[in-house]
């Protein structure tokens, strides 16, 4: 059941997008940086963590669920360290993904080639 | 510029507008929403096994995100990834596996001018305004929260 | 008026120099398409063995020039000049071509119009006295394109129905005073015309207001209409471009029909996926050397007039919300 529920709410989130992409002037980027911080913003809020119990990944994934994660850190850190969390947060659950993708992007990069 | 200028300008424009090519909108919410969702069903199932193996949700959250980065990226050092988005549109974009995506694809593209001055600086060319822009919105966010719940 | 010029914008070639020798080379992709039997050659590998794709363009280039050359056992020290450009920033592929080249070098740009641009300095030159025999080439490259001008190539972009995709290849004609070959007649240098077009993922219709003022304009100039012409091949205006330019001729009183053809159309067939169709300094260039000189040796088209058309934007100034103008070079081609 959680799984319908990621793909219906996850496929909605990207449809939605799709939508904004083809009737407006918005570019990739714009889209990426709106839904990020919408996500931010909602889990200032204190909505992304309740839409997150609802639909699992198909809150974490989208990208919404990158900004609600940047939030999330900064919000952590303020708890347990106060106002130095704003500043310590960003990476706190954000971190490893960031990580990754530079760690799997540079030896991807060294590895292989672009092709047509 | 003059106005007869400006006159014909304006009139090619709108004739431009009448005849471009309407995408078909249907046709490609569909694939963003099938494709879209497949990934993260994917991504509930990552989910779901790291539940069983960290201590916290948290801790599960950020795996899956990790481990949804790391296929992203393979998915585009194979070259395959661009052509799903072909289909997919937003559907491949949207998720954190575009965000690895633009990364990995940089970096493949930019290696060739050096690693330091090609892949590394260009490597967040296209993923870099979401990771300010998510900066400073949360910032701003938590900041205001933080103040009115009393936290600092 | 300057007695070789006829009406506002044409020059009439009394000494018409002749194309006596002719090469295009292309890429995979373009191999694939309706055309492949046409091209002299077609690239397995679009990078050549090479570690970058600008080396790979130039590795084409030179490619192409050198066949040019050794067919017709033509020598440098017998081209008075050498004429080139291509999309690159500062045309490097051109300025480095001409590294292996020893005669005097003049660079071009005109975006995708730069073949015709080439071809009709090189007429010019050599109808005016100065010269015995030009060399002219162009290049252009899928993937340098996309680096300049757009996005890494694995990037996880959806292309747009109207976005082109520029052609991987090279072409070069040597033009003489005489010789066996098809004639140049005349040229019409075009003007850069702005219709305030901002869409870079459709530079088709940026590029047809261009076109039909250089049509129009040369058909005023010579007191000739579309009849007098077997073909009328506009460069790389695809699909999209192709219909706003029918619309303007339409309106421009001219019916084209079956006579007008696009390079960037032809191509490409409909099922590759290249969005509106070719693009590229090259794509001119190789379906005029590839295609129509062969059908006009094999009697199909005797006159035939070739616009190629440029747009003429940078990969910084339609981020700052600039317009992007066009300008199409025309030269008459007879047998």
């Amino acid at each position: 059941m959680q799984y319908l529920i990621a793909f219906l709410v996850g496929g909605t989130i990207c449809a939605l997008a799709q939508l904004v992409l083809d009737h407006t002037k918005l570019a990739l980027p714009h889209v990426l940086v709106g839904l990020t911080v919408l996500g931010a913003i909602l889990s200032g809020f204190g909505i992304y963590e309740p839409f997150v119990k609802f639909a699992g990944a198909g809150a974490l994934i989208p990208v919404c669920g990158f900004g609600n994660a940047i939030a999330t850190g900064m919000l952590q850190e303020v708890k347990r360290l106060g106002w130095e969390g704003l500043f310590t947060g960003a990476f706190e659950i954000t971190g490893l993904g960031v990580t990754a993708a530079v760690v799997f992007g540079s030896v991807i990069a060294l590895v292989s080639k672009p092709k047509d | 510029m003059d106005p007869q200028q400006k006159a014909k300008q304006e009139a090619y424009q709108k004739l431009v507008k009448e005849h471009s090519p309407k995408p078909n909108a249907w046709k490609h919410v569909m694939w963003a929403f099938l494709i879209g969702g497949a990934i993260c069903v994917l991504g509930q199932l990552m989910l779901d096994i790291f539940t069983k193996l960290e201590r916290t949700e948290t801790e599960a959250a950020a795996a899956t995100l990790a481990a949804m980065i790391f296929l992203g990226a393979v998915a585009t050092g194979l070259g395959f990834y661009d052509d799903l988005a072909e289909i997919g549109g937003a559907g491949t974009a949207v998720p954190i596996t575009g965000f690895a995506n633009t990364v990995v694809a940089a970096a493949m593209e930019f290696r060739r001018e050096g690693i330091i001055l090609g892949m590394g600086s260009k490597m967040f060319v296209i993923a870099g305004p979401v990771l300010v822009f998510g900066i400073l919105s949360g910032f701003i966010v938590t900041l205001i929260r933080a103040l009115l719940t009393g936290l600092f | 008026m300057a007695e070789k010029r006829i009406g506002q914008q044409t020059i009439i070639l009394s000494n018409p120099p002749r194309i006596i020798s002719h090469h295009c080379t292309v890429g995979p992709m373009e191999g694939r398409g309706p055309l492949a039997k046409y091209f002299d050659d077609i690239l397995d590998d679009d990078l050549l063995g090479q570690t970058t794709p600008e080396k790979a363009e130039l590795a084409i280039l030179e490619q192409t020039i050198n066949k040019t050359l050794n067919k017709k056992s033509l020598f440098v020290q017998d081209i008075q000049f050498y004429i080139a450009g291509d999309l690159l920033n500062q045309i490097i592929s051109a300025n480095f071509s001409a590294r292996s080249i020893d005669t005097s070098f003049l660079g071009i740009y005109s975006a995708c119009s730069t073949f015709t641009q080439g071809v009709g300095l090189g007429a010019i030159l050599i109808d005016g006295g100065y010269a015995d025999k030009v060399l002219s080439a162009t290049s252009s490259h899928y993937q340098t394109a996309e680096r300049q001008f757009r996005y890494p190539i694995e990037l996880n972009v959806k292309r747009k129905p109207t976005n082109q995709h520029t052609v991987t290849g090279a072409g070069a004609v040597v033009l003489a005073s005489d010789g066996d070959g098809p004639k140049i007649t005349s040229v019409t240098f075009g003007k850069v015309i702005d219709l305030g077009i901002k869409d870079v993922n459709d530079m088709g219709s940026a590029m047809a207001p261009a076109a039909i003022d250089t049509l129009t304009q040369h058909l005023k100039d010579t007191g000739r209409t579309v009849g007098d012409y077997d073909l009328i091949l506009t460069g790389d205006l695809s699909r999209q471009g192709k219909k706003m330019f029918t619309i303007l001729a339409k309106d421009a009183g001219l019916s084209l029909g079956e006579k007008h053809q696009d390079a960037g159309v032809m191509i490409y067939s409909p099922q590759q996926p290249v969005g509106a169709g070719g693009s590229g300094c090259a794509c001119s260039a190789v379906v005029t050397i590839g295609y129509v000189f062969k059908e006009m040796v094999q009697g199909k088209y005797s006159r035939v007039l070739i616009i190629a058309t440029g747009a003429l934007t940078n990969a910084l100034t339609f981020q700052q919300g600039e317009s992007i103008p066009g300008i199409a070079h025309a030269i008459v081609i007879e047998v």
